[in-house]
């Protein structure tokens, strides 16, 4: 008798975990105001704070809108938008011809903001920025320049006391956005590198050590005197971690700033094809940092259901426009005017039936 | 029954899926994939071998450390403790065990690194630099710290099984042999041990196993560089940390396929783990019925 | 254990003894030889205590700050804003927890008694057991790649659903093993007793065995909970994640193990401190109902 009744109890324990939550689902959403509509999203980790705050401020404003956007990387962001198991995606790089064309519908692109890739290093004692060229940053890649005293890296810093010390690489160990920007700036400036590594979210790399994240590349920097490392500007300034002043297109000696990356992006609008996908390292312009790159939202211009594609065109017409201005205050660089316009063209475009779905006004 | 026949296609559905998945890293390298060294997404060359020697060598290691530790404490706790305080040590590293890795890898990550690049690895550089184990930069994540990470990881789990085991080693085996005036210890590695050693290795296949499938913890520390280096401090890789690591980031189908092929590897090295453990018992067994026959 | 001592040993035993497994060394240095043992076995229980310790007195010291009430009761705060909880990843991991349970409690229980069942040891139930330990060393990220090309991809969504199922599958193989070692520690003469009277093995084990075993089967069953409540690796391509408070299957859902892994990675030092928090009240709500089972679950008390 007592151990039967053990046995109800266990069992009624156990059914009680999933019950005592669906008990509350009754009291839960106010009904207010018509359907609520959820958008799911995944992809890219690195807009991924600006657009917690996005997704925080809009739905305050709509209360019938609820938008979930999960950091995973930007390669699941592209295959699960492939695959139609999100609403949209998130992208550090755009998708390759392959990869559109193995979707099964026209996929937008649509930029939200800019992300750059910053230079930093452990040399104590130092006083002011180190000065480098892509040719002498991908000969310390290729583990070509060994000392931190090379004649190649004195002659650009002539001012600075650089010691007899060897240089320790440091680079990403997981898949990552910034190292892809990072290698496709290399690959661009260095045919050597294009050759022996190429470009992507996680390469064969010639020389160094890894940390994962940027948390871990900059932990590994700062415990290694003479070590060298990228990570994303927005954590570089955050952090306060010095960082190298790279030498652009129009030669000059550029410092990451939130300013260079809006101008780089606005020097490669030109050049920006219709479908907007387009890589701006090493970009034209007096003051464009050389090693920035959009970051993206990727949906389907014919969308499955209307009520879902019209909240999520009007949140994106709201991002690109009320939005950007969040961005700055969490050292995000936003669009420039002249990528604003464009993108406006893609989300009018977004449609059910080939009926436009936008009902946000300029 | 058929709850038992569902396990089985359970399995095998999953072996069949994980073989599909895995299709065209198999169809383009095939065996080779298990002796190559390199691992290049870009250029689309994949090989295995640095992520089946990062877990061997890891798991290896944090068996090295945390096996006698673990049996010692299951003996002490199962045979020599004081009743009081038997059932709270035996409480504590039952709750101990449960612990999730995760936590293990958060606490690496912020303290052990640190601490292991900070005082321990330049010491051991200094008085054991002679051997290739203990030279190279001390960066805190890389082997050793997985090693370590491992271990405090899966001790816990194989004292608890230990002692379990200990426990039910029947009386008489203990009577007989304190009859013959032994001492407590010769009770313990003269009787309880050798009655109990089936289930010890079944304790240490189950460690094992959560070693091997460990991921988030060794993720944090252990440097996540496919390399093959014969320095405890390097940064190596295990096959589930570059699944984790790059699964989501994967956009070629061939790096992709290479990912799920190294999970079907994984599965191999699960089904030998685990068919080694069998034939280690069996062979134990049988030795032992020669010797009383 | 002490390498040489035992090689020593077992040298003198093989050269001068019989079986009685008694050294022939003098009786003082056999009993200095135990207490040695003996002290490096109390040596090796308080390594591992005081390792374990000092790392959970670590998570405490730095959990402990970041809880308030605001931290159970709230769901998350975008990033720069002060507060945010997780409440909607404790609910999350109950819902998912549970639907594995719902799924593997019955599925295991019953695989592990027919495991267990008195009759000839057959080549199936070797095979059936052989599997169970295949899958449960299987690592549970090959459980999450499993479910989302089977469940994932063609439902087009991340869902709760299929989070439970991930997690039932790294359930399932720890439930019936469990259980079957708890039911074969059953008096045999219990079992031969009722079989005696004609009674059929499934009814024996139904009515006697398994009451008898209660509350060792529950223990591993919350052992086994404990195993996927903090796992976040099933669940990254199935349940997702989920910003929100939900409680749609359909839907993806947030976890405590999701939430901490994000904090984790971020690079910002408040949300360091969220992990850490999350951490401990994951330990507590791995931890309690271990406790609860042990204290509360009256029945038959196997020694084990």
């Amino acid at each position: 008798m007592f151990r039967k009744l053990s046995l109800v109890m266990l069992s009624a324990f156990l059914l009680l975990l999933p019950l005592s939550g669906c008990g509350r689902q009754a009291a839960g959403p106010p009904g207010s105001g018509g359907k609520t509509v959820l958008l799911n999203g995944a992809g890219a980790t690195f807009p991924y704070p600006l657009y917690s705050r996005w997704i925080d401020t809009y739905g305050q404003m709509h209360a019938n809108v609820k938008i979930n956007y999960q950091p995973i990387g930007s390669g699941a962001g592209i295959e699960q938008i492939t695959k139609k198991t999100i609403d949209f995606g998130g992208s550090d790089a755009p998708m390759s011809d392959a990869q559109l064309k193995a979707a099964p519908g026209e996929i937008l692109h649509i930029p939200t903001v800019l992300g750059a890739v910053a230079v930093t290093y452990n040399l104590p004692g130092l006083t002011g920025h180190l000065k480098l060229t892509s040719a002498v940053l991908a000969g310390i890649y290729l583990r070509e320049i060994k000392k931190w005293n090379d004649p190649r890296l004195t002659a650009l810093n002539p001012e600075l006391n650089l010691p007899d010390q060897n240089i320790l690489v440091v680079h990403r160990s997981d898949g990552s956005g910034t190292t892809n920007i990072f290698t496709d700036y290399l690959s661009r400036v260095s045919p050597q590198w294009r050759e022996r590594v190429g470009k992507g979210t996680a390469v064969n790399w010639p020389t160094g050590i890894g940390g994962k994240g940027n948390d871990g590349l900059s932990r590994q920097v700062q415990a290694n005197p003479g070590a060298i490392g990228y990570v994303e500007l927005s954590y570089a300034l955050l952090n306060n971690l010095p960082y190298a002043l790279l030498r652009n297109s129009a030669g000059r000696f550029v410092a990451p700033t939130l300013e260079s990356i809006t101008a780089a992006a606005a020097g490669a609008a030109a050049r920006m094809p219709s479908d907007l996908r387009v890589s701006i390292v090493d970009a034209p312009g007096e003051n464009a940092y050389p090693v920035a790159g959009f970051t993206y939202i990727l949906a389907y211009r014919e969308q499955a259901d209307p009520d879902k594609g019209r909240a999520l065109a009007d949140f994106l017409w709201w991002a690109v426009h009320d939005g950007e201005k969040m961005a700055r205050e969490l050292v995000y660089a936003p669009l420039p005017p002249e990528v604003v316009t464009r993108v406006e063209q893609k989300i009018k475009s977004i449609s059910w039936q080939d009926k436009p779905l936008l009902t946000a006004k300029e | 029954m058929i709850c038992a026949i569902g396990l089985l296609g359970l399995v095998l559905l999953m072996v069949i899926l994980i073989w599909q998945a895995a299709g065209p890293s198999i169809k383009a390298f095939g065996f080779s994939f298990f002796f190559t060294r390199e691992w290049d997404p870009v250029h689309g060359r994949f090989g295995a071998l640095p992520y089946i020697y990062g877990t061997l060598v890891s798991t290896l290691l944090a068996l090295l450390l945390a096996g006698p530790v673990s049996l010692g404490a299951a003996v002490y706790v199962a045979e020599f403790a004081p009743r009081k305080i038997k059932n709270i040590l035996g409480f504590m590293i039952d709750l101990l065990a449960a612990v999730p890795g995760i936590i293990f890898g958060l606490w690496g990550n912020f303290v052990l690194s640190p601490w292991l690049a900070g005082s321990l690895e330049p010491r051991l550089e200094h008085y054991f630099g002679f051997l290739p184990l203990f030279r190279g930069p001390a960066t805190g994540v890389g082997m050793l710290a997985a090693g370590i990470i491992l271990a405090i990881m899966i001790s816990p789990l194989i004292t608890a099984v230990s002692r379990e085991v200990l426990e039910i080693v029947p009386a008489s085996q203990r009577e007989a042999m304190i009859a013959l005036g032994a001492t407590p210890w010769e009770v313990v590695r003269r009787a309880v041990l050798p009655y109990a050693r089936t289930g010890i290795v079944g304790a240490f296949t189950l460690g094992l196993g959560r070693a091997i499938g460990e991921t988030m913890a060794l993720t944090m520390v252990i440097g996540n560089r496919p390399q093959i280096s014969a320095s405890l401090f390097a940064p190596a890789y295990t096959m589930t940390s570059v699944i984790v690591n790059e699964f989501t980031e994967a956009v070629e189908p061939l790096h992709l396929a290479a990912l799920i092929h190294i999970a079907l590897v994984l599965f191999l090295v699960t089904l030998l783990v685990n068919t080694v453990a069998r034939l280690m018992i069996y062979l134990m067994n049988r030795r032992v019925k020669k010797w009383t026959v | 254990m002490d390498r040489l001592g035992a090689a020593g040993y077992r040298e003198t035993n093989e050269r001068d003894m019989g079986k009685s497994g008694i050294s022939l060394y003098s009786g003082r240095w056999r009993q200095i030889h135990c207490r040695m043992m003996t002290g490096l076995c109390a040596l090796a229980v308080l390594t591992l205590l005081a390792v374990l310790l000092i790392i959970m007195t670590y998570i405490l010291l730095q959990g402990i700050p970041g809880l308030n009430w605001q931290f159970f009761t709230r769901p998350p705060a975008p990033v720069g804003l002060p507060g945010g909880g997780v409440y909607h990843a404790i609910t999350g991991s109950l819902v998912l927890v549970g639907l594995a349970c719902l799924i593997a409690i019955p599925w295991g229980v019953a695989a592990g008694i027919f495991l267990a069942a008195p009759r000839r040891p057959g080549p199936l139930a070797a095979l059936v057991r052989f599997t169970a330990d295949v899958l449960s060393g299987v690592p549970s990220i090959t459980a999450g790649i499993f479910i989302y090309t089977l469940v994932v991809v063609r439902m087009h969504t991340f869902s709760a659903l299929a989070g439970g199922l991930a997690l039932a599958i790294v359930m399932l193989p720890v439930v019936t093993r469990n259980t079957e070692e708890i039911l074969r520690l059953v008096p045999r003469g219990l079992q031969e007793a009722a079989l005696a009277l004609g009674i059929s093995w499934w009814r024996v084990m139904l009515h006697i065995v398994l009451p008898t075993a209660a509350r060792g089967v529950a223990i591993g069953i919350t052992l086994a909970m404990a195993g996927v409540a903090g796992d976040p690796v099933p669940l990254f391509f199935t349940a997702l994640n989920n910003n929100h408070f939900s409680l749609d299957l359909t839907q993806p859902m947030a976890s405590l193990p999701m939430e901490i892994f994000r904090y984790a990675a971020g690079p910002f030092v408040t949300w360091h401190r969220l992990a850490w928090s999350g951490a401990l009240v994951l330990i507590g709500i791995i931890l309690l109902p271990m406790l609860l089972a042990r204290i509360i679950l009256p029945g038959y008390r196997i020694r084990r």
